[in-house]
């Protein structure tokens, strides 16, 4: 007989399982019966369970855990000084946190920080001091204007105003935008219009000033009160104490009203897009000056080329007429000496053939030829001396002969 | 007085009660079993279920549709895409309202009336009052939708004495109706409803339920088979009249409510015709479709249900060879092809819960409120109290154990005796015949393994023109061997031959008890957890 433990067999999960059918409620009965829970095992219960669902979209906006440990330190008797959305988990939310979220977040929170749990784990008893700021900030965070009176003064929310040199455009947005995005939870109006960046329009760079230079503000500082000791046996005293308040509020709320004010302008004044859009401004009127004197410039250059080319025209023209004379007289030219020539050719004619054998009457048959030439325009004499230019001897007595019968002169030689 | 659980969907609701120790689903005085979540109001009249729902053609503004998933939700949340052929979801102080013929009413007002016409409709049947009800809801409703619920369904004068989940409801159903409550099986429940599809991979150990992963679709349901029919019959109506049945509202909705009774019709028979006087310019439409052409038409659907499926099993940290059984919940799973093609993602040894596959179910639609009356007859002599504490973390937050463990039996094999995913404390037994005379008994944890097997490729005939070389199949199967040694047991002088019982018990605390006995020869240790 024998049993050897060899090794631990692995761990389990938590999960919840399905309370429907018979054996579930065996299961249930027979865990319920003859037994009471501690708030600490029932605390317990709720932990660390593996949920099918998905995971809920809340929780990865809550705090991953509150252990803070000045935050788990602060005395509960200053509640009100304390960071009341860290104590819940919702130092993220703050004032974006719906009451669904704060409920859920308060839930986490006493399941880490119920007193029952730290007591059972050895902690010290005053340990409860954080709960009870637990619970007082589940209490403030659910009154809507409790919540309001405390969010107005949550400096935790605040971004924080850059004081460094800004060098370029993209610093301006990084540094200024969230400034503005947490300025913005404290406006009556919204949606709140957010600064930009260098895409911006005009339209929207101004509208975004005129909403902050006009900006409403539910901000109070009810919270920031000094207590009213609620003795009535000092009536007098009471009524000091809240006059002092209530001068206390105004003055802080006109002083934050300064504030922002002194800030839009600031930033106003560093805004490049403003300075960008002025420069724009002063090359659009550039522009516009030049688009207005462009008329009178265009005329004056249209009629300096208009003058060029007219000059050039004429010059142009001159020389062509020049040209035109030069041809024309060369032409007139050449007609004369086509005119000589011909004249000459018709004339040696006769001499050059031995006067056809007359050579005695080379006298008259010359003088006849001279009559011939003389009776000859132009036309004539380029025909007849064509004619002479191939033939010989009595062939150009016959050419002569045809052309004297032709011109119906009287001649002596030629018939 | 009696106490009935009702299923409410966003396309129907179905209510069912115990009776001589059998479930009757009830049917309304319409004889409908699943009854249109529909209200509707005209000429000063109310209207309900499917009459309701007749009037979308005629009157849509003033047909309220699918408004379930609108309980608790802030308007600026919700998907209206749904009620885009009826009333339109206005917002009202935040939440989801509605105007009708110039009055506006809260979805919990119109959630309140559907359920005042099932009370009715349910004591009409049942000849007596309705003292109290179980009612299913989804998975992921969150515990304001919850709460808003219980607090309408009060108001309604249907008392709830519990809320249960859809797929364990539909779980219950099944395996009491199976008798199969205590056999420890990883089951998927499926359910594809109207405008959503639910999953959930759910252990079953000892008869306790627990939920292993879930998945959520508002974009994958019935409607999605009836749109791509409309736009089949819209194209065809096109060719034929060159007319446009899409073009207004009503012919959209005279052709949806049309091609939602043929795909209903399809999951009988073969082929169904579709009629629609008037539909569009005056054309009559007259046509008929077959089932293989439907389930051509709806392609896309049904491989993203097989998606969905394959995604709860993976975010469940399985794979499909480690789911034992599917059950098919909800209209659209009527349909042949969707058990069809989600056989497919799952070994042969996976057995599908669907009416195509076994004709003897129940419908699947009436899963959800089956195991709700059920739940609802076991609490029926519970007081609140009793409820409210049976319901408490401290008992619903259970230890579950997340390997098997068992021993190592005569052949070497591992033998599972208490299941991964079993809730503790749990006591469970096992007996074997012992072989010698000394009996060596070792507790180990399984350790999950993939056995592969290969199967021949059956010598078709030569016949088949272009049969070409079959591929041997590879089976694949998961099967859990011998891990870690827990512990170790001898038992001596037992004698061959007789009987030996090993019992495997783990407390509250997590401390496992080990037990070896046979006769007077008893042998007793425990182990802790890591
Ligand atoms: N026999 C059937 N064949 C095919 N689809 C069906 C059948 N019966 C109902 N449906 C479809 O099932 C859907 C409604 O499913 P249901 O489970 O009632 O939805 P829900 O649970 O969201 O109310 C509708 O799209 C309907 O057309
Ligand atoms: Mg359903």
């Amino acid at each position: 007989m024998s049993f050897t433990a060899v090794a631990s067999y692995t761990a389990a999960a938590k999960r919840p399982i399905e309370p429907v059918g018979q054996y579930f409620l065996a299961h249930a009965t027979r865990t319920l019966k003859g037994h009471t829970w501690s708030e600490f095992e029932k605390i317990e219960a709720e932990k660390n369970v593996v949920s099918v669902e998905e995971k809920d979209a809340d929780e990865e906006l809550f705090d991953e855990e509150i252990n803070d440990p000045e935050l788990l330190a602060h005395d509960p008797k200053d509640w009100k000084t304390c960071d009341l959305y860290a104590a819940l988990g919702l130092s993220k939310l703050r004032v974006k946190a719906t009451p669904s979220q704060i409920v859920k977040a308060h839930r986490k929170a006493v399941l880490q920080h119920h007193p029952d749990k730290k007591s059972s784990k050895g902690g010290s008893l005053d340990q409860d001091g954080f709960f009870k700021i637990i619970q007082k900030a589940f209490e403030t965070l659910m009154d809507p204007a409790k919540r309001k009176q405390f969010d107005s003064v949550d400096d935790n929310a605040d971004v924080a105003v850059p004081t460094g040199k800004i060098t370029n455009n993209a610093e301006f947005y990084a540094a200024w935008g969230p400034v503005f995005e947490s300025e913005a939870r404290f406006s009556n109006k919204q949606p709140v219009p957010s600064l930009g960046d260098d895409n911006s329009t005009r339209e929207e760079v101004e509208l975004f000033y005129k909403f902050w230079n006009n900006f409403d503000s539910w901000r109070t500082f009810e919270w920031l009160d000094e207590d009213v000791p609620d003795d009535t046996s000092n009536r007098d005293h009471k009524r000091y104490i809240e006059k002092k308040n209530n001068n206390a509020r105004k003055k802080k709320k006109t002083d934050d009203n300064k504030r922002l004010s002194d800030l839009v302008k600031r930033v106003q004044a560093e805004d490049p897009r403003i300075k960008k859009f002025k420069e724009d401004e002063k090359a659009e009127k550039a522009r516009k000056k030049w688009e207005r004197e462009a008329g009178a410039r265009a005329a004056e250059e249209a009629a300096k080329a208009k003058a060029e080319a007219e000059a050039k025209a004429k010059a142009e023209a001159e020389a062509a007429a020049k040209n035109d004379k030069e041809a024309a007289k060369k032409a007139k030219e050449a007609a004369k000496n086509a005119k000589k020539k011909n004249k000459r050719a018709i004339r040696n004619s006769a001499k050059d053939n031995g006067y056809f054998g007359d050579e005695d009457k080379a006298a008259i048959i010359d003088l006849d030829l001279d009559a011939l030439i003389d009776s000859f325009d132009d036309v004539k004499l380029g025909e007849v001396a064509s004619k002479l230019k191939d033939v010989t001897g009595d062939d150009a007595k016959k050419v002569l002969n045809e052309v004297a019968a032709e011109s119906k002169l009287s001649l002596k030689y030629f018939v | 007085m009696a106490t009935i659980g009702i299923a409410f969907g966003n396309s129907t609701t179905s209510f069912a009660t115990i009776k001589d120790g059998k479930v009757d689903v009830i049917a309304n005085p319409d004889g409908e079993r699943f009854i249109s979540s529909t209200l509707s109001y005209v000429d000063g009249d109310e209207y309900h279920g499917q009459q309701a729902l007749a009037q979308v053609i005629r009157s849509p503004r003033s047909t309220i549709v699918n408004f379930r998933d609108f309980i608790g939700v802030p308007f600026e949340e919700i998907n209206s895409e749904y009620s885009k052929y009826a009333a339109h979801p206005i917002e009202l102080n935040g939440k989801v309202g509605y105007e009708i013929n110039g009055n506006k009413i809260s979805v919990n007002e119109v959630v309140k009336r559907h359920l005042k016409q099932i009370k009715n409709a349910a004591e009409d049947y049942l000849g007596q009052e309705i003292e109290s009800v179980v009612l299913t809801v989804p998975t992921n409703f969150n515990e304001i939708q919850k709460c808003e619920l219980i607090k309408i369904s009060n108001d309604a004068g249907l008392k709830v004495k519990q809320l249960i989940n859809e797929p364990t409801s539909a779980l219950l159903a099944h395996l009491s109706n199976k008798n199969q409550l205590l056999e420890d099986k990883i089951y998927v429940v499926a359910d594809f409803g109207g405008i959503r599809s639910d999953a959930a991979v759910v252990s079953v150990r000892g008869g306790i339920m627990t939920l292993l992963s879930t998945e959520h679709s508002n974009k994958l349901g019935g409607i999605e088979l009836d749109e791509a029919l409309i736009d089949f019959f819209a194209s065809d109506f096109q060719k034929k009249f060159k007319a446009d049945a899409k073009k207004t509202e009503k012919s959209y909705s005279k052709l949806s409510a049309a091609s939602n009774i043929t795909k209903k019709t399809l999951s009988n028979i073969q082929t169904a015709n579709v009629s629609v006087d008037s539909l569009a310019e005056g054309f009559d439409y007259m046509s008929s479709i077959n089932r293989l052409r439907f389930e051509l038409v709806g392609r896309k659907v049904f491989s993203e249900m097989t998606q969905f499926v394959e995604n709860v099993v993976k975010k469940a940290g399985l794979e499909t060879l480690d789911i034992d059984s599917v059950l098919l919940v909800g209209g659209t799973s009527n349909i042949p092809k969707v058990a069809n093609t989600l056989s497919l993602i799952f070994p042969e040894s996976t057995e599908i819960f669907a009416p195509a596959i076994d004709s003897k179910l129940p419908n699947p639609n009436e899963l959800n409120c089956r195991g709700a009356a059920i739940q609802a007859s076991l609490i029926a002599n519970f007081d609140d109290e009793e409820i409210k504490e049976s319901l408490q973390p401290i008992i619903i937050n259970t230890e579950h154990l997340q390997v098997p463990i068992g021993i190592k039996d005569l052949d070497g094999n591992f033998l599972t005796i208490l299941s991964k995913e079993t809730a503790y404390p749990i006591k469970k037994q096992i007996s074997f015949e012992s072989n010698s005379d000394n009996v060596e008994i070792e507790f180990y944890e399984g350790k999950r393994s993939i056995k592969e097997t290969v199967v021949e490729p059956e010598q078709y005939s030569d016949e088949e023109e272009d049969s070409e070389e079959e591929e041997p199949e590879i089976i694949r199967e998961v099967e859990y061997l011998p891990g870690t040694l827990l512990a170790k047991m001898s038992l001596n002088g037992v004698g061959s031959g007789k009987n030996v019982d090993v019992i495997i018990q783990i407390d509250r605390e997590g401390k496992m008890h080990l037990t070896g006995r046979s006769g007077d020869v008893v042998v007793k240790g425990e182990i802790t957890q890591a």
